[in-house]
């Protein structure tokens, strides 16, 4: 299956091998105090969860849970199907606020150094950089760069290596308009191919048949 | 797996020798500290000399712990943390390569330029190649002892000297078992190579002992 993306670039594609996670009861618990508790979902191939919740109501704080940074203070993750072994961090990609950018390293470089330590090599970090729209950028030390460029070239990540599921911390956040429409197109073709996405967010991904999961009131 | 591991220590070696990397900082630390000495011991040669080996294993083992902190804190503080995490390879290698290219970074320099160094204090001429040896295999011992202090501080904001004053008191053995090595090599009634024995095996050791311990810090930090 050959995708295209944005009309930039050709990408090479198969789908992946089918996996479900399942989050039950999950609890957290941050300085002492009970942020949420009882959330449960599950999320599939091709499937979009909207994460909503108000300013403070865990929602960093469950993407770093499903990450394997935070240990639940309550319920499990299981992941069901494909390799027994298989945490859900190894096969996830996770862009967060805090991008994982170093400063003084060019784009090419930190792409080249995600794709290295995440795997699955897909794309190029040059094809990449092209799709999110720098390729102008390669060579540039990323501490040279806007908020908005940064939150980019964590983007083009996305695409260095393949892994099904997409944990999202806010992706829209100091995106211009075009490129929050460059994401939603990412995002389509990444659920077309099977994939997972889950993003905490305030606005509208800008995809369609996202299922909704809320924290708190 | 091996091309995560060569990535980590590849990506480490760039960010050292780019600017405000801190690999040359350690470097004219100790530089700064080995000048000053003989300023304030006064310019007694035979005090200096005999005092010169202790003089330059205190200075390296200081220069070594001042960067500690960062070693892991400034990848927890941009998320570089979390992809290493989300990689296939095990935390301990991937802290065995980040301890690696910190000893790189750090104690190879400075062991390299200890020679250098050593006339500032009046070194005795045979004393000088057992000093870079004993610096050689001692300070990937205070790399690593400090690996596991810098994992434990990763994500403390505002860490600052917290590591080196956990680490410090750790790093004894290395520093007793280095200078009596060094000075041994200088006469004396025992041999050179009985404590530079024990200080290999306490490098060898401290790799283990530090990788293990750091990853363990870095799973369970919060």
């Amino acid at each position: 299956m050959v995708v295209c993306v944005g009309g930039s670039a050709v990408l090479r594609q198969e789908t992946f091998p089918p996996t479900r996670l399942h989050a039950e009861n999950l609890a957290c618990r941050r300085g002492g105090r009970l942020i949420f508790e009882g959330l449960s979902f599950t999320l599939g191939q091709a499937e979009a969860i909207a994460l909503t919740g108000r300013n403070g109501a865990g929602k960093s704080s469950l993407i770093a849970m499903l990450c394997g940074r935070l240990r639940p203070d309550g319920g499990a993750i299981r992941l069901e199907g494909g390799d027994e072994e298989a945490q859900l961090a190894e096969i996830s990609h996770l862009v967060g606020h805090r991008d994982g950018l170093k400063t003084a390293l060019t784009a090419r470089e930190n792409l080249a150094f995600a794709q290295d330590v995440l795997g699955d090599a897909a794309a190029t970090p040059e094809e990449a950089l092209a799709v999110v729209g720098l390729p102008h950028a390669a060579e540039l030390p990323v501490g040279y760069l806007s908020a908005g460029q940064r939150r980019r070239v964590a983007l083009a990540r996305l695409l260095v290596s393949r892994r099904p599921y997409w944990l999202l911390d806010e992706p829209m956040s100091a995106l211009d308009a075009a490129s929050q429409l460059m994401l939603a197109g990412l995002m389509r073709d990444h659920l077309a191919q099977g994939g997972a996405i889950l993003a905490a967010t305030h606005g509208p991904l800008g995809l369609d048949g996202t299922r909704e999961v809320r924290i708190g009131p | 797996m091996r091309r995560a591991f060569l990535a980590i220590l590849k990506r480490d070696l760039a960010l050292a020798g780019r600017a405000g990397g801190g690999g040359e900082l350690a470097l004219v630390f100790f530089l700064t500290l080995v000048v000053l000495v003989p300023f304030a011991l006064g310019p007694d040669l035979n005090l200096l000399s005999r005092i010169g080996p202790a003089i330059l294993w205190l200075g390296a083992l200081l220069s070594v712990l001042i960067g500690l902190d960062r070693l892991f804190q400034s990848d927890e503080e941009d998320g570089s943390l979390d992809l290493i995490r989300a990689s296939a390879l095990p935390l301990e290698l991937a802290v065995l390569s980040k301890g690696l290219a910190h000893w790189l970074t750090t104690g190879l320099p400075l062991a390299v330029v200890s020679p250098l160094l050593g006339l500032l204090v009046a070194l005795p001429g045979e004393g000088v190649l057992p000093l870079v040896a004993t610096l050689l295999v001692g300070t990937p011992a205070l790399s690593f002892i400090g690996a596991g202090g810098a994992a434990l501080a990763a994500s403390l904001r505002r860490g600052g000297l917290i590591v080196p004053v956990l680490v410090a008191p750790l790093t004894v053995p290395v520093l007793i078992f280095g200078v009596s090595a060094a000075n041994a090599a200088l006469g004396g009634t025992v041999p050179f190579l009985t404590p530079f024995l024990i200080l290999c095996a306490i490098s060898l050791m401290a790799i283990v002992v530090g990788t293990v311990a750091a990853a363990a810090a870095l799973r369970s930090a919060d």
